[in-house]
């Protein structure tokens, strides 16, 4: 089955990125959505963690919530591609099941 | 100790026989949050109950702060609360019976099987995400 | 493809009410069916009438009654956390003798089981909360 985890919470404020990224099993994908695209930037404490990941999973970020930021496109970690509510959409309906890490 | 557990929770309103084939999936529902502290745990507790009379491929999966929710000895009188957590004993009768618990949750604090109200499965990381992802439906609190 | 949606929390509050807003109405905008969306926990806020949120930002509960009519969505909100949370529609008021109602238009108060339900017929199930 493939799953699509969606991830909204900052990993500086709370471990569901971690717990997820512990119990996502490879070829699944992640979404990070509100607080959480803070872990898709460049430059951060976590960014060894989520290259490590780009290793197993695919990582989409919505982009309206990384704007909505002031988060720089350009400082994504290389490898997570943006996607719209649309493409959002298309990442629940391309995956048999949504798994969401609030 | 414990009250008796609460009464089967009546058919859904909306229930219909009738309604062509029946459709049985596999439902997990996901808890990771403390009791008390918020309201999820108990809510999604509820969900559970009802869930119960439709029939479906349930599982309950405890993860991170998820497993306090059924540590033994939930003594609720100083903070006037209701002690809900007898009830994850009845969830049996209710034919709710694969209860996951990841074993790294518990081992990050402290717990182990002995000290929870249930007998439940405890499961590391990767054959609990193994579980996981077989699920058709995963509901989060 | 059948989306069944969980809103977890109120407005503002979150942003959960917001991104389930903007799924809601991309999938629908690609042609996808909304089977239910359904208010649980503090969600049930998100159908209150009585909100008079700032006119200079979005109105959550509005844009939502405006979504349900245009698209004839089941908007639902669950009973028995709406009872907990001071949400009532007219029978839910005379029943627990309460001397007013307040759900908005496009709302009702359902069952849990409505969920439940949902996630059975539906082909995917979004879940956004905090």
């Amino acid at each position: 089955m493939a799953v699509l985890h969606t991830v909204n919470k900052s990993p500086f404020e709370r471990d569901s990125l971690a717990t997820c990224l512990r119990l996502a099993r490879p070829g699944s994908t992640l979404l990070l959505i509100e607080d959480g695209i803070y872990a898709a930037l460049r430059g951060t404490a976590v960014e060894e963690t989520l290259c490590a990941a780009l290793g197993s999973h695919e990582i989409r970020v919505l982009e309206p919530d990384l704007l909505a930021r002031g988060m720089d496109p350009a400082g994504l970690i290389e490898g997570i591609e943006r996607v719209d509510y649309g493409g959002f959409v298309d990442l629940a309906a391309a995956h048999d099941s949504v798994q969401a890490w609030l | 100790m414990s009250k008796a557990p609460p009464p089967p929770p009546p058919p859904p309103d909306d229930f219909d026989d009738d309604e062509g084939p029946e459709i049985v999936k596999r439902f997990l529902y996901v808890n990771r949050r403390a009791p008390y502290g918020s309201i999820y745990a108990l809510e999604a507790l509820e969900v559970v109950l009802i869930g119960a009379a439709f029939d479906q491929d349930v599982s309950v999966a405890f993860i991170g702060d998820g497993v306090y929710q059924l540590k033994k000895g939930q003594d609720t009188a100083g903070v006037e609360m209701k002690n809900f957590s007898p009830t994850y004993r009845a969830l049996e009768m209710y034919d709710v019976e694969k209860l996951y618990v990841e074993r790294e949750s518990l081992v990050a604090r402290g717990l182990t099987a002995e000290d929870l109200i249930v007998p439940v499965e405890v499961l590391d990381s990767d054959a609990l995400g193994a579980v996981m992802e077989q699920q058709d439906v995963v509901l989060s609190f | 493809m059948k989306f069944a949606i969980q809103v977890n929390e109120g407005p503002y509050q979150h942003q959960a009410s917001d991104s389930a807003y903007h799924f809601t109405k991309a999938a629908l905008a690609k042609g996808h069916e909304i089977y239910r969306v359904f208010f649980y926990h503090d969600g049930v806020n998100n159908g209150t009438r009585l909100a008079t949120p700032p006119q200079d930002d979005r109105n959550i509960t509005k844009r939502w009654g405006e979504l349900a009519e245009t698209h004839g969505l089941d908007l639902v909100l669950c009973v028995a956390a709406a009872q907990r949370r001071g949400i009532a529609d007219r029978d839910e008021a005379k029943r627990h003798g309460k001397d007013a109602d307040n759900v908005a238009p496009g709302f009702h108060i359902s069952g849990l089981g409505q969920l439940v339900e949902a996630a059975i017929q539906s082909d995917r199930l979004m879940v956004f909360g905090d």
